[in-house]
């Protein structure tokens, strides 16, 4: 509006040269100022023009600003960067038929993880605390520590990923899940039952870590396919830790996924893991409850065929199918608790799978059944005793959960167990129920698929 | 033989001329989709990463999603966390580097807009809030220009070379826009102060364009479902003055905004509120012009 204004100091302008130059030599001057004049009216139409323009276009709505305005609080000063933070409070309250002090999976060598229903009555979870953030333009860190109900710090995991590799190229170092089979990764606050399966908890004592790297390769599909590659040092079992300066932990896996339609997707896998174990404690007793070996020392092969689907005929609705299958061949020496050999050409054969499904009915519920089976095999060396049995421990769960938000769920678990050890390898029934809660706070976790 | 030679060759040469790809775009939404083809038209190849009937909140990092997001050379989010349950993981997967955020193949439309309901407290026990402002923002034709002008200038930063091709096309689409808003301005004008129950945030933008009057919520808090009482409550609230419409968007539980107008003697409005959200919007032009086809329709 402003430039309404310069419209009487332009015309004062135009006056005051003509009123300057009729004092002098009128019929010399007047042809300059008639041009000065046309000169002037000319500029002040075209300013008049100008101001039109921009009364039309004040009339239209201005674009909008091209940054937000800052929000109230924006965080500023040392604090600006502050990794993301989120904690998971969870617990359960536990209900058996039969003491699960001494509960083993029947048939099976102690994994040493966490293994059974765990304790009777009320227990404090593991409280999962999650720092993240990028580092630079090249990497980013995670760091999730568990604060266990036993007041003691584990780090699950601790690594640091690139962001900047091109074609495709992703990379890990430190502490971190291993990559193979479907469930291994995932965390145990977005576990859609309150334990592993089975096959998880016998194999690898319910999920395996790498203190070590890992390498993965998205192709450049339409369909998705991944491959990945890992080394660690092997703590975690079937391996173990190594007096050299090997790499006792390796793994291959494959994933391939993709979608039918607009409401189904899948993704399949399939994974090898080579490990090493020196001097591995836990052995299997035969039918008398007596030790056969105490020690391992050797090398596992395992196999796992993983996949899941998922269909979502609306956004209220979802069914999710998922299964894996393990398979795992060990050879090496066997050694009784003071060391001593007690053959060198020990094989065993172990494997186990799991069904599940859990399908969300309504907004905030789910309902879910898993099927759990195990095969012990029978160990074979030397000298073995005759009429050794394998055992086929097996488990039905039945689940039903209520989600009030994305940051909570309470749940209810009843196992039908076939599983626990009778102390002679041979399987044993029980009954577990198990009410759960499950609390995020902090920073919005992204879960993978 | 000659023939199969042929074939040979000419696949090779089409490996070795990247200059002529189109640019690969995931957009989150068919929204955004919808903007980046009459942007880029024949020089972009878009995919979509949700349709109009799945909730832009509760998506999963599908593995088609992160193969998709494998060889994008730009992804087209909304931003101000909508996709935060999700995107971060696809890209995170995706091991593409050009479209990790802060990198030039990422693209947020809401950092061309300023947002309604920037929260001052930040406090789950309100819901679904999102600290930077409501996300849901396509509903306001004037933020499509907005997003319009910034995607033109992303589109022209990542192929320098066809800046004239984008700048061309941007102006083309922004003419026809304005001339579509004023249309739609004068033709919702009898709706300008309409009384109106929202179920969702999500319609906020819409009214605040439209000048609708919102008298109440369906959901209690931001994400949060309504329980019996609460739809008790909004009954004896609006029965004394009943709204003129009930709106909801195609992928909402139909269930209790059906009842809450049975109850209150208002009509439910089922809305697209993303291109494809019904048959008639085909495109950003169809999604506006069936949303007020339908408001006017209710009314």
């Amino acid at each position: 509006m402003s430039s309404f204004r310069l419209r009487p100091a332009l015309l004062a302008l135009v006056i005051l040269p003509a009123v300057a130059g009729a004092a002098d030599d009128v019929s010399g001057l007047r042809a300059e100022l008639q041009a000065l004049k046309s000169d002037y009216t000319a500029r002040v139409d075209a300013l008049e023009a100008r101001i039109r323009d921009l009364e039309a276009a004040s009339a239209v709505p201005a674009p909008e600003p091209a940054q937000p305005e800052v929000p109230a609080k924006s965080p500023a000063g040392a604090s600006a960067f502050n990794p993301a933070i989120s904690l998971v409070l969870g617990g359960s309250y536990t209900a058996t038929e039969r003491n699960p002090d001494d509960w083993t999976i029947a048939g099976f060598p102690p994994s040493g993880g966490e293994v059974g229903p765990g304790e009777r009555s009320f227990n404090l979870g593991e409280s999962e605390l999650t720092f993240s953030a990028n580092i630079d333009p090249y990497f980013a860190g995670v760091l999730t520590a568990a604060i266990t109900g036993e007041n003691e710090i584990e780090v699950e995991e601790a690594f640091v990923r690139t962001t900047a590799l091109p074609d495709g190229f992703t990379g890990k170092v430190g502490r971190f899940f291993s990559g193979f089979g479907y469930l291994n990764e995932v965390h145990a606050h977005a576990w859609d039952f309150a334990d592993q399966p089975l096959a998880y908890q016998a194999m690898f004592g319910g999920q395996s870590r790498q203190d070590g790297v890992q390498v993965k390769w998205l192709a450049p599909t339409e369909v998705f396919l991944e491959f990945g590659a890992e080394a660690g040092a092997g703590d975690s079992y079937p391996a173990t830790r190594g007096a050299g300066n090997g790499l006792n932990a390796v793994a291959l896996f494959a994933h391939v996924g993709g979608d039918v339609g607009d409401n189904t997707s899948w993704r399949a896998g399939l994974s090898w893991l080579d490990s090493e174990a020196e001097d591995r404690e836990g052995g299997i007793a035969d039918a008398s409850g007596a030790a056969l070996f105490e020690t391992f020392t050797g090398n596992a092969r395992t196999w796992v065929v993983d996949g899941v689907l998922k269909w979502a005929p609306s956004p209220r609705r979802q069914l999710k199918v998922q299964g894996e299958y393990l398979r795992r061949e060990e050879s090496g020496e066997i050694a009784d608790g003071s060391g001593v050999l007690i053959a060198d050409d020990y094989r065993g054969t172990q494997s186990g799978w799991y069904l599940q499904s859990v399908y969300q009915f309504a907004p905030r519920w789910r309902v879910g059944a898993r099927y759990d089976s195990l095969d012990s095999g029978t160990p074979r060396y030397t000298l073995a005793p005759d009429g050794l049995l394998s055992s086929n421990p097996d488990r039905v769960s039945l689940m039903l959960d209520w989600n009030p938000s994305e940051f909570s769920r309470l749940r209810a678990q009843y196992d039908f167990d076939d599983a626990r050890d009778d102390g002679t390898g041979l399987k044993d029934g029980d009954r577990v129920l198990r009410l759960q809660y499950l609390y995020g706070i902090g920073a919005h976790g992204a879960h993978k698929y | 033989m000659k023939n199969l030679l042929r074939l040979l060759v000419l696949l090779m040469c089409a490996g070795s001329l990247p200059a002529h790809a189109a640019l690969k775009v995931l957009a989150t939404t068919p929204d955004w989709g919808a903007l980046t083809t009459e942007l880029g038209g024949e020089r972009v190849n878009v995919y979509v990463a949700t349709t109009a009937l799945q909730d832009v909140h509760r998506v999963e990092a599908k593995p088609s999603l992160v193969a998709r997001a494998r060889s994008a050379d730009l992804v087209v989010a909304t931003g101000a966390e909508l996709e935060v349950g999700w995107l971060p993981v696809l890209i995170q997967e995706s091991g593409n580097s050009r479209i990790q955020p802060g990198a030039a193949g990422y693209f947020e439309a809401t950092s061309a807009l300023k947002l309604l309901e920037v929260p001052t407290k930040f406090d789950r026990a309100m819901g679904d809030i999102h600290p930077q402002g409501n996300p849901h923002v396509q509903l306001d034709p004037h933020n499509i220009a907005a997003v319009a002008h910034a995607l033109t200038a992303k589109l022209s930063a990542l192929e320098p070379a066809q800046a004239a091709y984008y700048a061309a096309r941007g102006k083309d689409f922004d003419a026809r826009w304005t001339a579509a808003i004023s249309r739609w301005e004068s033709k919702a004008a009898p709706l300008k102060g309409a009384s109106v129950v929202i179920m969702h945030r999500d319609q906020a933008y819409l009214c605040h364009w439209l000048g609708l009057n919102e008298v109440a919520s369906i959901e209690p808090k931001p994400g949060v479902p309504p329980t019996a009482s609460y739809l008790g409550q909004l009954v004896t609230k609006l029965s004394g003055t009943p709204p003129k419409l009930i709106l909801l968007n195609a992928y909402n539980d139909a269930k209790p905004a059906n009842w809450l107008a049975s109850r209150v003697h208002a009509p439910a409005v089922v809305l697209p509120f993303s291109v494809g959200g019904s048959p008639q919007a085909k495109d950003l032009f169809g999604l506006f012009d069936d949303t007020l086809n339908k408001l006017l329709a209710a009314k």
